[in-house]
């Protein structure tokens, strides 16, 4: 499997992209929140310098439909399933993380702790992953938000909380203005921005966190090339996921898995297609080296 | 949902418009009204098209360039390739006894591949101008009108099966003139495949996604 590939939450619904979501290694869904949401007004989306704004606003059709109706067709596709989960308070994620416990068609649960586009728990981070932890014993992967000072600390402190893995990165928030009218272009006015622009702000959080603790972090955040894939493995992540570029590319999963075999045996990572050895180029700590500590 | 990188074969003016014909590669025309997204060099995400025409080994695509990502597409030039991806969505329902073309601006692209499919039926399109109305020589028995006379001031009082594209007050305005009328609406819209739940429009109560649900919808069904 080398580097394993995963969808970002939000970016691929597999039910009408099946073809998609059988090309990835991890199909995470879109998060669900315990109740039925029926998302932000639309305008919704805007394109804008490298990358774009997104603003739906959690819409989903809540834990009971969701595992009632949507987790058996989700099951039939054969894929390895996360479920992405999301809330307003400690109670919430509690909820939905106890609603899946015990569920053997969801392999790990991924707690949307930082949503750009909604309002925020008042809960600190760690508490809600303290919350998740009490009430399922499933693998859980806390996704953290770019938008903090020392997002190390918060991984330190999620993981100290029970968090398992990290997902590193949620979306920033970003505003785009109509060239003409100079008004906002999402009816919400601010949205979370993903694509490119978000790499190398995305590279720096799991740089950080690689550092800080020692769990597998999947990296995302503008990824769009096989070399981009290699550069989050190179700062620390063990899985990569792709978000916006599914949007332009439905054959992304397979290109880009090929372009990062292709690279990393360039640079002498071969064994990185070797299933026995995926991280063999997890150098996240090997930047820290004497020979490479120069910046 | 198939996708290839396709060659561009010509980009040719039709009025203030482009009309780019793509080499057809292995892709299905699909139904009229569907749509493909199509690669904008240089941006991040591609921009829906509906098929205008879908000669033997090409699909053609009527541009408007309104923002950067149609003015990258419009630039195009023979000989360059993009990615392409389609047919998606909900086309028109092509079962209709007495269909009318009801069409408004860029919302003509459409019309040229389902006036061939409905063996040329009558059409009425509204231009803002007589050099947008270039485009209306793309459609058959097309009867035009320009501004300030809008398409629905022509409507005939029993229009039949009407089957219309074109900015949302006028497909507004037919949805409480004519019900049951095939509207293919537009939305800003990420993906095309039902993923970013970017292009949602209102039906009873809840937000529906535009390219899983139509682009073609029927008036008076709920949507908005």
């Amino acid at each position: 499997m080398g580097v394993p590939l995963l969808n970002a939450s939000g970016c691929l619904d597999p039910l009408t992209a099946p073809e998609v979501a059988r090309s990835l290694d991890v199909v995470v869904t879109k998060t669900i929140t315990p109740l039925p949401r029926r998302g932000n007004p639309p305008v919704r989306i805007a394109e804008v310098e490298h990358g774009m704004l997104n603003s739906i606003g959690l819409q989903g059709p809540g834990i009971d439909v969701f595992v009632d109706d949507h987790l058996p067709r989700l099951a039939a596709l054969g894929v390895d399933l996360w479920v992405s989960v999301g809330g307003f308070s400690a109670e919430d994620f509690a909820r939905c993380c106890e609603r899946l416990d015990g569920d053997e068609r969801v392999s790990a649960i991924e707690l949307n702790l930082s949503c750009p586009n909604v309002e925020e728990a008042p809960e600190t981070a760690a508490e809600l992953v303290a919350a998740a932890r009490a009430a399922t014993t499933k693998t859980l992967y806390a996704k953290l938000s770019p938008a903090q000072w020392d997002i190390a600390a918060s991984a330190t402190a999620a993981v100290a909380a029970g968090a398992d893995g990290l997902s590193l990165v949620n979306a920033l928030r970003g505003l785009a203005l109509d060239e003409r009218t100079l008004q906002p272009r999402l009816a919400l006015a601010v949205g979370g921005y993903t694509g490119p622009g978000l790499r190398p702000v995305a590279l720096a959080c799991v740089y950080a966190c690689a550092a800080a603790v020692d769990v597998p972090i999947v990296g995302m955040g503008g990824v769009v090339s096989g070399r981009d894939a290699l550069e989050l493995v190179a700062a620390g992540a063990s899985a990569v996921a792709l978000g916006t570029v599914l949007f332009a590319d439905p054959l992304a999963p397979g290109r880009i898995r090929a372009e990062l075999g292709a690279e990393a045996a360039a640079r002498g990572f071969a064994d990185i297609a070797n299933p026995s050895s995926p991280l063999v180029v997890r150098t996240g700590k090997n930047l820290q080296t004497d020979e490479n500590d120069t910046a | 949902m198939q996708t290839e990188r396709v060659e561009v074969v010509a980009n040719e003016g039709v009025g203030p418009y482009r009309l780019l014909r793509l080499r057809r590669s292995r892709l299905q025309p699909g139904t009229p009204g569907q749509f493909f997204m199509l690669e904008a060099p240089g941006r991040v995400l591609p921009r829906p098209f509906s098929l205008s025409l879908a000669p033997t080994r090409e699909l053609g695509f009527l541009v408007e360039a309104i923002g950067p990502g149609t003015r990258a597409i419009a630039r195009l030039e023979a000989g360059e390739e993009i990615r392409v991806t389609g047919p998606l969505g909900n086309g028109f329902d092509l079962s209709v006894r007495r269909p009318l073309l009801v069409g408004g601006g860029i919302g003509v692209a459409p019309f040229p591949y389902l006036s061939e499919r409905l063996n040329g039926p009558p059409a009425l399109l509204g231009f803002r101008t007589a050099h947008h109305a270039e485009a209306a020589a793309l459609v058959p028995n097309a009867e035009v009108v320009l501004d300030p006379t809008l398409v629905t001031d022509a409507l005939p009082d029993d229009p039949g099966d009407v089957l219309a594209c074109g900015p949302a007050p006028m497909l507004d305005a037919l949805e409480g003139l004519v019900p049951g009328a095939q509207l293919a609406r537009e939305a800003p819209m990420a993906c095309g495949y039902g993923a970013c739940y970017g292009c949602v429009v209102e039906r009873d109560g809840w937000y529906v996604r535009l390219c899983v649900e139509g682009p073609v919808v029927r008036a008076g069904d709920g949507a908005v």
